[in-house]
């Protein structure tokens, strides 16, 4: 593995640790607490009114369309970075395929929020 | 990857064994274990206590001097609290989402400049047991990234809890705080394109070590804008008041932790905290130089009695308390947002603003490196974006009206 990729393997570690610890932490308190349960513990809580029906009970999602709209400007986040930190390598010409990338991508939110994707109800 | 296989993969443990640098990795992760788990204490404490100084009342006065211990006490209160597993819920996700929030929170800490030597115009590095390192765990090359992919991680740790507990409030509590999370971190990226484009790099300690002068803030290099974006996107991206409609407690009770007691309770609350503080380190490293001292012009305002290594932990501690106090100033003084006008804040107001600003600064930060004239570039930049605003306006307008025909009620 080359130095290059040394830091992500110190992260890898410290991710580890910190599993370890949460772990530890998870044992140490299932070692000493009291376990006794019963029906009435495991009821799912509603403000103390028996639960109606399923927990997975259908409801209807607002703004499942902005999973969809984040994917596309995570994306578009992802492409802008690697150009914002090398801009001068690119000068104009970069600049304005930058702007056309951004600006066909602003066309879909402004399509999107036309269309009232972006309201409530 | 099995474990052994990543050992010998380590160039630190491969051939012969170089003690010190391994020495010091370990002790930088003991280091940065012990404070984050003790910082995490004090911001409770902190805020609790200035919640309640701005309420007129005391808060926690008992345990401790001025009740300092009193996260202590409520942390090992909740290890002999019994562990209740609704029925319903999904037994293995239930089990894992507590660690899927606990350390994202805490590998933020890893990439995170927790000082150096800046004093006469030093790089940052320092020189412990004879080897230079950063006082930063880790300085991949693209550390700014980990970031957000352990913020987007910090998602799945919320929308699983509440999933999984197979109840009805912490089910809405998650949903909500996917889509707000979702539509904030738009927002978060877009607005750290600005920095990038100043600062030039990704890596953490190359932000900082840009940002040898006041004027070289990216606070001020960036033009204040991105900035604002960045801070109101990451206190939504933290779920903190004014923006806490995941644990809005008026109709979800808790939202996703409704279910959860005991340890894996504290761990959901410890990765609040600690990202609360991590994401201010992250404010402060991006735009108000991390450990950086305030340089105004050839004048450093220095701590003379405090070496050189110490003085960077200082002024980032500094800086790091200003943003803590000001989240919780927040919460002391804002009212929660209603869901309707969290969502359009975030996508009709703070992600077309960070777009423009930052195709404003790209033309500028252009003509500048081909010698255009900057008036010329800044007022034509204006005036594309203004004519694109009229155009988006004009755009609306006529789907209105064409609502309003049809019948539509908004």
């Amino acid at each position: 593995m080359s130095l290059f990729l040394r830091d992500y393997l110190t992260v890898v570690w410290f991710g580890l640790a910190a599993v370890l610890l949460a772990g530890l932490l998870l044992g140490v308190s299932a070692a000493i607490r009291p376990s006794r349960p019963s029906y009435d513990k495991q009821i799912a809580y509603e403000s103390g009114v028996d639960p109606v029906g399923m927990g997975w009970s259908q409801s209807q999602i607002r703004y499942y369309v902005f999973a969809l709209l984040f994917v596309i400007f995570d994306v578009e986040a992802v492409f802008i970075f690697p150009w914002a930190a090398n801009i001068e390598r690119y000068g104009v010409f970069g600049l304005v395929v930058m702007l056309a990338f951004i600006v066909l991508l602003l066309d879909g939110l402004v399509y999107a929020w036309k269309r009232g994707l972006l309201r409530w109800v | 990857m099995n474990v052994v296989a990543l050992l010998a993969a380590d160039p630190l443990l491969d051939g012969e064994l170089r003690w010190t640098p391994l020495l010091i990795v370990v002790l930088k992760v003991l280091v940065i274990f012990v404070l984050g788990l003790v910082g995490t204490m004090f911001m409770v404490w902190f805020e609790r206590k200035v919640v309640a100084g701005m309420q007129n009342r005391i808060g926690p006065n008992k345990a401790g001097p001025f009740g300092i211990l009193q996260t202590l006490a409520d942390g090992t209160k909740l290890f002999f609290k019994e562990i209740m597993n609704p029925a319903r819920s999904d037994p293995w996700v239930f089990r894992l989402a507590p660690f899927l929030a606990f350390v994202p929170a805490f590998l933020v800490w890893s990439v995170i400049p927790l000082g150096g030597d800046f004093t006469e115009g030093r790089d940052g590095t320092v020189t412990w047991f004879g080897q230079v390192t950063r006082v930063q765990l880790a300085d991949p090359p693209v550390g700014i990234l980990l970031v957000l992919a352990m913020s987007s991680i910090a998602v799945y740790g919320i929308m699983l809890a509440g999933w999984a507990s197979g109840s009805k409030y912490p089910l809405l509590g998650s949903v909500r705080a996917s889509a707000q999370m979702i539509s904030y971190e738009a927002a978060l990226g877009l607005s750290l394109a600005a920095v990038l484009l100043s600062a030039g790099t990704l890596s953490t300690a190359g932000i900082v070590a840009g940002q040898n002068s006041l004027s070289n803030w990216n606070l001020v290099a960036t033009g204040f804008v991105p900035f604002f974006v960045f801070l109101v996107a990451v206190t939504a991206e933290l779920n903190r008041p004014p923006f806490d409609l995941v644990e809005a407690e008026q109709e979800l009770v808790g939202g996703f932790h409704t279910e959860y007691s005991g340890i894996p309770f504290a761990l959901f609350y410890l990765a609040e905290f600690m990202n609360t503080i991590t994401m201010s380190a992250i404010v402060v490293t991006l735009f108000l130089g991390g450990p950086q001292p305030i340089t105004i012009g050839e004048t450093t305002l220095s701590i003379g009695f405090i070496p050189g290594a110490l003085e960077g932990t200082l002024w980032f501690v500094l800086k790091l308390l200003a943003f803590l106090y000001a989240f919780v100033w927040f919460r002391a003084t804002l009212p929660r947002l209603r869901y309707d006008q969290l969502m359009d804040l975030g996508w009709k107001f703070m992600i077309p603003i960070s777009l423009g600003w930052f195709l404003l600064l790209a033309a500028i930060r252009t003509g500048d490196a081909n010698q255009w004239n900057p008036v010329v570039v800044v007022v034509s930049s204006l005036v594309l974006l203004g004519l694109g605003y009229l155009l988006f306006v004009a755009a609306l307008r006529v789907s209105a009206r064409n609502r309003e025909r049809e019948g539509a009620m908004f």
